[in-house]
This record gives structure tokens, sequence and C-alpha cells, in this order.
């Protein structure tokens, strides 16, 4: 008994040490998505201990978070995410006199329609989704999600393995707008995709970017900061935003409601817009800064001077971009129209 | 000491982890939300759903691949179990060792793996360039999805098995022998028979996990290979609706349970012994 006993007082103190007197903020955000330095840095210059954990969606973060198992103090939610947690009453509005650093982000990447005062988010990241391709394969201009469709490529195009992504591409070449809740322009989309369903070898998420390093694939639909570090380790790929439109996504940092330390969580979010450890984030990860002064430390580089990191102005306005909606109850419908895809693709 | 004491932490955690969980998705598959908030009322809408014929095709899908796989994993692990019985004592621990030792490895890794060897500028390809064999495209195929079971999933095949051939009674062998039965005849008449209890508790050890199994066919089946397991993890963590995900687990473990059944019929012995009976 007595042995036990030491055991279970063992364990309790292996638990304990979480907690060796400093300040904790547990922070949960995107796999691969800031630099560790940047949270060392924090710890020492504040004295506290980070708690960082990852997610690979946007629907996982959520589960988790309504779940309430884990009060974390600051997360990293998309677009439409974020809409719905604010209407949902998820998340505490932002004290601005404690993010003096928020000024530098871009007034472009401000008032965007899901917090359109900005008050419950700052941009971390943000970015479009286009086309990767191979210039020593594909010949000639890519400009339009339509060579998705182009037999010549037969089992050399990677989809997004993502329900939203690889509909959105569908949608507009349809012409039709990627929150669409018409059910004939959904069911138009689907069909469109059991089409190309035989040119595509896969349908992937993270495994696309060490896929088209090594020239695994032509062509490849992929996030525009994932295309930008494809092509720093691959110089023969190149990135295109489809003419017909394309997605532009915000990924920004919130606090939810029931967040342990508020204080530190702003001093956290301040933190992450501070010039130096803006610039060393966007070095890290290559997505796009909405932070002015850190867009401006990288400009002419080589990695960072191409259409993926940094499209410019006249090509984002000339295109029609367009963000995703909190989907509601549509979630199970396209959840369904995406099953349909893949029954009809066998 | 009264060694039944001894089971009681088993009781314990078959109850904790196994138990409650599965009476808590039979509790989420027959409720929705009510009227107010934080209320449930009775609904069977979730079966009706679930019943649909798409997904019963996807259920369909599935079954066919982890029919495939195990009798991919019954051809190779049979044949195993017999060569690794016929071994010197000594031997034989060593290659069951030899057998296990991949598994202490994550699943996700050795799928990882495998994605490097089929990938098409992969470690197979460039061996295949080498000797002027042309370029293969296995990743992202049928195969290679049945590969990945069948990876995983053979020890669970051969172990059960091997400990049934080990088990016939040699003196039944010698017997057969004595008595003018050829080595062929010996091993259809004698040894097959009496090793069918371990076939039928391999079968169901393989069977349940490729019936179920959802990262494999991700990983190697590039998310073309909609599996149950697969529209289950969805409804969890994608759409969010615990309900009907709790109505596709219920489904999918009536068909296994039914499957289950089926299997035991074939089995000669279990009805008076409790070789071959699955481990719950």
């Amino acid at each position: 008994m007595k042995k036990l006993l030491g055991i279970a007082l063992f364990v309790l103190t292996l638990a304990g040490c979480g907690n060796d007197g400093r300040e904790q903020l547990f922070v949960y955000n995107w796999g691969e998505y800031m630099d560790p330095e940047a949270i060392r840095l924090f710890e020492d210059e504040f004295g506290v201990r980070v708690v960082y954990d990852t997610f690979d969606s946007n629907e996982t973060m959520y589960q988790v978070l309504r779940a309430g198992t884990t009060q974390y103090d600051v997360v990293f939610p998309s677009d439409y995410k974020i809409e719905r947690m604010i209407s949902e009453g998820m998340l505490l509005p932002l004290d601005f006199d404690k993010l003096p650093n928020a000024t530098h982000i871009s007034e472009n990447l401000l008032g965007l329609g899901f917090d359109p005062q900005n008050r419950y988010s700052v941009p971390y990241f943000w970015g479009t989704v286009g086309i990767v391709y191979d210039t020593k394969v594909v010949s000639g201009p890519v400009d339009s999600w339509s060579i998705l469709w182009d037999e010549a490529y037969g089992g050399q195009i990677y989809m997004y393995d993502s329900q939203r992504d690889s509909l959105m591409v569908a949608l507009k070449l349809l012409g039709y707008s990627l929150n669409t809740t018409d059910m004939d322009e959904l069911a138009a989309a689907r069909d469109l995709l059991i089409k190309q369903s035989p040119l595509v070898i896969a349908y992937v998420t993270d495994h696309v970017i060490m896929s088209m390093i090594a020239g695994n694939a032509a062509l490849a639909v992929v996030y525009s900061g994932d295309a930008a570090f494809i092509m720093s380790e691959n110089p023969n790929m190149n990135f295109a935003i489809p003419k017909e439109g394309t997605n532009l996504w915000v990924d920004a940092m919130v606090i939810p409601k029931g967040a342990n330390n508020p204080d530190l969580a702003h001093a956290f979010i301040n933190f992450m817009h501070r010039a130096d450890i803006a610039e060393m984030n966007t070095r890290h990860v290559m997505y796009s800064t909405p932070n002015v002064l850190a867009l401006e430390a990288v400009k002419g580089e080589v990695w960072a001077d191409n259409f993926a990191y940094n499209p410019p102005r006249e090509v984002l306005d000339g295109i029609p971009m367009e963000m995703f909606r909190d989907p509601g109850a549509y979630l199970e419908i396209y959840d369904r129209i995406w099953s349909e895809v893949l029954i009809g693709a066998r | 000491m009264d060694t039944k004491k001894l089971s009681y932490p088993y009781l314990v955690w078959i109850t904790l982890t196994i138990l409650v969980p599965m009476l808590l998705i039979f509790l989420y598959s027959i409720i929705e939300p009510g009227p107010e908030p934080l209320t449930f009322q009775f609904s069977l809408a979730h079966y009706l759903r679930a019943l649909d014929g798409l997904h019963l095709q996807v259920l369909w899908g599935s079954f066919v691949i982890a029919l495939a796989s195990t009798a991919a994993c019954l051809l190779i692990g049979y044949p195993a179990a017999w060569f690794i019985s016929r071994l010197r004592a000594r031997s034989q621990s060593q290659v069951i060792l030899l057998l296990m030792m991949p598994m202490w490895i994550n699943m996700l890794l050795r799928s990882y793996a495998w994605m490097t060897i089929l990938s098409r500028n992969g470690i197979l390809n460039s061996v295949l360039a080498f000797f002027g064999l042309p370029e293969q495209n296995l990743l992202y195929t049928d195969f290679a999805v049945i590969l990945g079971m069948v990876y995983n999933f053979l020890p669970f095949m051969i172990l059960p098995i091997y400990t049934a051939i080990l088990k016939v009674d040699a003196n039944l062998v010698d017997a057969a022998r004595d008595l003018g039965a050829s080595p062929g005849e010996t091993f259809l008449k004698v040894i097959f028979p009496l090793s069918i209890p371990g076939i039928i508790t391999g079968i169901t050890m393989v069977f349940l996990p490729s019936m179920s199994s959802f990262v494999i066919p991700q990983l190697l089946g590039g998310g073309q290979f909609l599996m149950i397991g697969n529209l289950i993890e969805r409804q969890y963590l994608l759409t969010g609706n615990w309900h009907f995900g709790s109505a596709l687990a219920m489904l999918l473990m009536a068909f296994i349970l039914l499957s289950v059944w089926l299997m035991k019929r074939f089995d000669p012995k279990s009805m008076d012994s409790g070789e071959g009976v699955i481990p719950w």
C-alpha cells in the first residue's frame, strides 16, 4: 500500500511540474505556424511559460473549444470561423489600448466581413488559394482553374482534401459564389468535381508541400503561403491566381471567453505584431504577413517576391476575391456533397 | 488470496474505457436537441439518415476493402504461421519477436514511410529506374491501401494461427502418419481443421481494424477512399454532428457484430471451449 502511495505521490509531483511558479499562457495555433524562437523570446521577456498546442483544421479547433476541456488564452482561427465564434458569443472583445502594435497592420486587411469593426480579432497571416505548377511540365500560361480539368495533365493533379476548398475551385470555375447555398449550383460543382476525379492523383492537405517540392505532380491547388515555401525549395515551381477568382483568407488572433489570463493574452497578441517578431514569424512560416513593417523588411527577397507571398495590388484588384462566410447548417450539406464526390469518383 | 479480486482492476478499466463510452455513443445516437436549450428528445432520425443509399454505399466500400485486406492477410499469414511453427523453438521466439518489432513504431509513422517508398519520385521508383524498369504509380491506389492494411494488421493474423498450430497434439499427427496418411493428407485432414479456431480469431482481429480504419486510407489512398471510419470522423471533427456520427458508429458496430457472429458459426469448437473466442 505504501508503495502505491509513493507512486501516486510521484505522479502527482510530475503533474505539478508544469507549474513552476511562472504564469502560464495557453496558446492554440495551426501546426507549423510560428517560429518557436518567438515563443521563447516572449517567455523570457515576460517571465511566463507558454503552453503551445496545435490544430490542423478550424473545425477541430472549434470542437475542442466547444468541449471546453482546455481554457485557451489565445487562439488563431480563420475568418469564417471567427464570424461564427463572434455570433455565438465565444470571444472576448479586445482592448486596443493594450495592443499598440495593432497599428502596424495593413488597412487592406482591416474591417473585413467576418469582424467588420475589428473588435474581436487581430490578423496574423493572410493569403489566397491558387495553383502551384511545374514550369518544366506545364506549357503555356496558367491563368484559369480550367487547367485542372485538362486531360493532358491526367494523373498529375493534386486537389485539396478539404470540402470547402475543393468545392470553391469548382464553384469559381462555374462562375458562382464560393458561399453559395443554391442546391443546383452546388450539384453542378459536385458533378464537375466527379468529372475531374479521374485526372486527380490524390486529395491531400499538408502532404502536398513535400510532394510538390519533390516534383511528384505537375499541378496542385495550394494555399499561397505553402506555395511560397514550395517555390523557395523548388525553383521550377510557380504560382498562379486563376482569373475566375479565389478565396481570400485571413487567420487572426482572438481571445476566447473564459480565458484565464486575458491581460497576458493581450500582451502576447501585441508581441506578435512587434516588427521584429512579425518578421521572424513570416520568415519562418513564409505566409504573408499583414504587418506593414515586417513586409517592408522582407521586400525584395527571392522567396517573398512573387504572386504567392506578395501579390501586387493590381492583381488582387483585377481578380474577384471572395472570403468564406460561416456556412451554418450548410456545413452538413457540403459534407454530404463531398461524400457524393468521393463515392462518384470511385 | 481470492484470485477473483485480481480481475477487478480489469473490470473497472473495461467499464470506464469501453462500456461507458459505448453507452454514451448509443445515447447520443438516439437523441436530438430539444426545443429548449439543454433539453433532449428521443429521435430515430439519425438512424434513418445513416441508412440512406449513400451511406450504405460507403459501408459496402469499407466492407470490400476490409475483406480484401483480410483475405490477403490470411493468404500470407497462414503459410507464415506454419513456417514459424516448423522452426526450432529458439528460432521461433526470435522470428515472433521480429514480427512484433515494427508494431513498436507508431502506425502513422509506418504509413508515412510507405508514402515515401511508393510515391512517384520515391524509393521504389528510384530502384526500378536504376535497373532500367518502368516507373510505377502505386501510391494513392487500391493496392497501396490494402498494402498498408496488410502491413499493419498481419501480425494479428499470424499470431493466433501460429498458437493454434502449436497446440495441435503431436500424437494426432503421429497417429495420422502411422495410419498411412501422406504429409499433405495429414495437414489437410488433421492440422488444418484443428487450426480453424486460430484462423477465425485471426480473421476477426484483422477484419475489425480494417473495417473501421481511417488513417491508412486517408494517407495511402490519398483521400479518395471514403471509408465508414472517415465518415464517422468527419461527423465528430468537421460538421460537429455527434448524433449522426454516433448513429453511423452504431451501424458499423452492428455490422461488425453480425460479421463476427457469422464467422463464429464456422467455428466447430467455439460452442464447447473458449478457444477462438474473441477477447471480450
